[in-house]
């Protein structure tokens, strides 16, 4: 399997064209609810992950993006096979691991390795730093030349933290640097592939970059891919050479970043994109389309018929109820970017005629006030 | 459980951003060896002058009984010799069997007196009593720390239906009335060894007492180290050793049991002491230690029977019990304390 190390033309802007590490196909968990008295029994189940159909190759960065709840780390949780699939098939390298037990996973075990979210519960408070970045090396028996501490202070060193840190206790360090003792500790294996579940999303913003350019460096340096899972397009968006957007456990548009981020055709990632806060680098920045999207994601365990976006959907028309409109590419995208809409939007992010406001509340307000529209932001 | 968020506030620990660490660092090598949990707790506890006094009478209870043998050989008496009919001592109990000296018979040579009817010696009697509880209350308090961590550990960790099912089971052992049973049992455990006709040995009582005692004692602790197993378990660090590819057992013994290790420490200073007052109970109702083994619990029997004659007798070994009790829970909470300092009071 080492020969899959070879590293790939990284830039290739499609990213399409890279050896497959990990292919996803139909991936689905539904967790079950149990009720009624005297007598437990299945009653319904959250449909976290329905569906989902992702790639991700050698060596390369993808991101998924999604609002809270749809099912982001419920995915990362499956392929790193914390949780066990409700269906759909997982391979890993060729490998089918889809329903691999412990000891069957053993030899891709070391090279499948996740970044969690909470810096402050991914590490075992009664260990040393030490301690928890060599446990990997222990547990699968590595022997770096030079020992264990040796290579581990080299990780220190590596994700910008004091070698000397070595023999102290998580609750001596601030998030972000015990988000890089996270990271040191994915790394102790030598991963060919990393889960990162918002890795910074805990973390103050002025110390998100700093995180994000570590993971960035790691990535090319080392050649690791990534699926680097995010809520919001604006994290992923200089890391990532691939974005699949999620909606309510399904992705429903994937596509290279420019694809995705110039020419979006699914109309929930025209609304993700319109509520990335943009810092004006360009004079492009303000001239952008407005989208208010309205209500919350609906429940995953009664998800709307047909297209799951349709409740909150602009566009949505009977079609939408009846039919679930499939992930293809639709004609006038690249090869790679895929979208699941029946009426998608422009491949175009230039501000609309008429400002996308599906929120009645607000929508009143700002026809009310006609001037001033920059003050306003998403009602988050 | 200590947050981690809270012993940085707590403890005057650095938390420096890599950045100012790499500038920084050069100036102070020494301190990088980093504080574990342990010794911050450690640092709280000798702060707090409670818990170091009270540590000092428990670990003096502690060292008393374990030199028994030493004192009361110095001393030039044991527990057993009736010195009441001993030629060297005439009357020391007077018509009616009570000590003749002030006091209950303190004296030079009797330092806490004279028992009543029989005319041993008070002070030997408590010392071996003592040393005889605190023996019996330790391995009874390990063998419930023992049982009720492991059941804990795995209907936590496990889940399911093991959990549903331990669960059941403990909360069948919490409906027994405890000293009902105790009374209840003690003869048909003694029974299941020695047919009644025969004597028992002491070291079967013994062993009935703690089995009995046993068969009750472990269920708080289990559901306590159940409930910190089912927090813990959900934890991303467990995830994290998971996804390195860690065993069940090595997850358990690794990840979980260092983190739960506070409250069973907690928790087992506080069995102690209720492991005592409990076997005092039962050689006081009179199905513990029988005559002549001395023990604690049953000289509160034998000073009931003459407490208005002789008062002065159960001052020792009731000072003693109150003392002893007093300190080891104090105990227990200024360990609580130093874990935990934000919780309680
Ligand atoms: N163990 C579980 N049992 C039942 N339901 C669950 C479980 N884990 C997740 N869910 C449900 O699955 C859905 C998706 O959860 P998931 O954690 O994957 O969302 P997410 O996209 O990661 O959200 P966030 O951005 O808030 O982390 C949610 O509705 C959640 O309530
Ligand atoms: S399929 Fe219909 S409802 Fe769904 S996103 Fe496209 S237009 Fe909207
Ligand atoms: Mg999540």
């Amino acid at each position: 399997m080492s020969d899959n190390l070879t590293l790939p033309e990284q830039q290739g802007a499609t990213g399409t064209s890279v050896e497959t590490l990990l292919e996803v196909e139909g991936l689905t968990k539904h967790f079950p609810i149990y009720g009624g008295f005297p007598i437990k029994r299945k009653v319904g189940a959250v449909q976290a992950v329905d569906g989902v159909d992702l790639t991700v190759g050698v060596g390369e960065s993808v991101g998924l993006v999604g609002e809270s709840g749809c099912g982001k780390s419920t995915t990362g949780r499956l392929i790193t096979r914390l949780l066990e699939p409700t269906g759909g098939k997982i391979s890993y390298a060729g490998q089918d691991i889809t329903h691999a037990s412990r000891r069957q996973l053993a030899p891709v075990r070391s090279e499948i390795q996740m970044i969690f979210q909470d810096p402050y519960s991914s590490l075992n408070p009664r260990q040393t730093v030490g301690t928890i970045i060599k446990s990997p090396m222990e547990v699968n028996g590595i022997n770096p030349e030079g020992g264990r501490e040796k290579k581990v202070r080299e990780l220190l060193e590596l994700v910008g933290l004091n070698p000397e840190h070595y023999n102290r206790f998580p609750h001596e360090f601030s998030g972000g640097q015990r988000q890089r003792i996270g990271v040191a500790r994915a790394l102790a294996l030598n991963p060919k592939l990393i889960v990162a579940d918002e890795p910074v999303s805990a973390l103050d913003v002025s110390i998100q970059a700093q995180v994000v350019n570590l993971l960035q460096k790691v990535q090319e340096e080392m050649g690791i891919a990534f699926l680097f899972i995010a809520h919001d397009l604006a994290v992923v968006r200089h890391f990532s050479q691939r974005v699949a957007v999620m909606y309510l456990g399904k992705v429903v548009e994937v596509g290279d970043r420019d694809s995705i981020y110039n020419r979006p055709r699914h109309p929930y990632t025209h609304a993700l994109l319109s509520a990335v806060p943009e810092v004006a680098v360009d004079d492009e920045a303000d001239d952008k389309e407005r989208i208010r999207l309205a209500g919350d994601v609906p429940s995953p365990i009664h998800p709307p018929s047909g297209c799951r976006f349709r409740t909150r959907c602009w566009k949505a028309q009977d079609k939408c109820a009846s039919e679930e409109p499939p992930l293809i590419q639709l004609s006038g995208n690249r090869e790679g970017h895929l979208t699941a809409c029946h009426f998608p939007e422009d491949p175009t992010t230039e501000p609309r005629a008429e400002d996308v406001v599906m929120d009645p509340a607000l929508k009143a307000l700002e026809d009310g006030e006609t001037e001033e529209p920059a003050a306003k932001t998403a009602g988050d | 459980m200590t947050s981690p968020t809270k012993a940085e506030g707590s403890g005057p620990s650095v938390a420096l951003d890599p950045e100012l660490a790499s500038t920084t660092e050069a100036d102070k090598p020494k301190k990088l060896e980093g504080r574990s949990p342990g010794q911050l707790m450690w640092q709280r506890f000798r702060r707090d002058r409670t818990g170091m006094i009270s540590a000092g009478v428990v670990i003096f209870f502690f060292v008393v009984s374990a030199l028994a043998p030493v004192i009361s050989s110095l001393y030039g008496k044991n527990p057993y010799t009736l010195y009441a009919q001993e030629p060297d001592y005439p009357f020391l109990l007077d018509d009616f069997a009570m000590p003749t000296g002030t006091f209950g018979g303190v004296s030079g040579e009797f330092w806490f007196g004279v028992e009543p009817k029989l005319g041993r010696d008070v002070f030997t009697m408590l010392l071996y009593g003592i040393r005889n509880s605190l023996y019996m209350a330790l391995v009874l308090t390990t063998l419930c720390v023992v049982t009720g961590v492991l059941i804990g550990l795995v209907s936590g960790y496990f889940g399911g239906k093991v959990d549903y099912w331990l669960g059941r089971v403990t909360d069948f052992f919490l409906s027994f009335p405890n000293q009902l049973f105790f009374i209840a049992f003690m003869p048909i455990v003694t029974a299941m060894f020695v047919s009644p006709t025969d004597e028992t040995p002491t070291y079967l009582r013994v062993v009935a007492i703690i089995l009995v005692m046993w068969f009750l004692g472990w269920m708080s602790l289990a559901r306590l180290v159940r409930g910190s197993v089912l927090s813990l378990r959900e934890r991303e660090f467990v995830e994290a050793a998971k996804v390195s590819g860690a065993s069940r057992w090595r997850i358990v013994r690794k990840e979980i049991l260092p983190n739960v290790v506070t409250p069973i420490l907690v928790q087992a200073t506080y069995t102690l002491p209720s492991s005592i007052l409990n076997i005092a109970f039962l050689s006081f109702v009179g199905v513990g230690l029988v005559e002549p083994t001395p023990d604690w619990g049953r000289m509160f029997a034998i000073g009931a029977d003459t407490y208005e004659q002789d008062p002065a007798f159960l001052l020792f070994p009731g000072a003693a019990l109150v003392i002893f009790i007093l300190a080891f829970n104090l105990l227990g909470d200024s360990v609580r304390d130093a874990f935990d300092p934000k919780t309680g009071r």
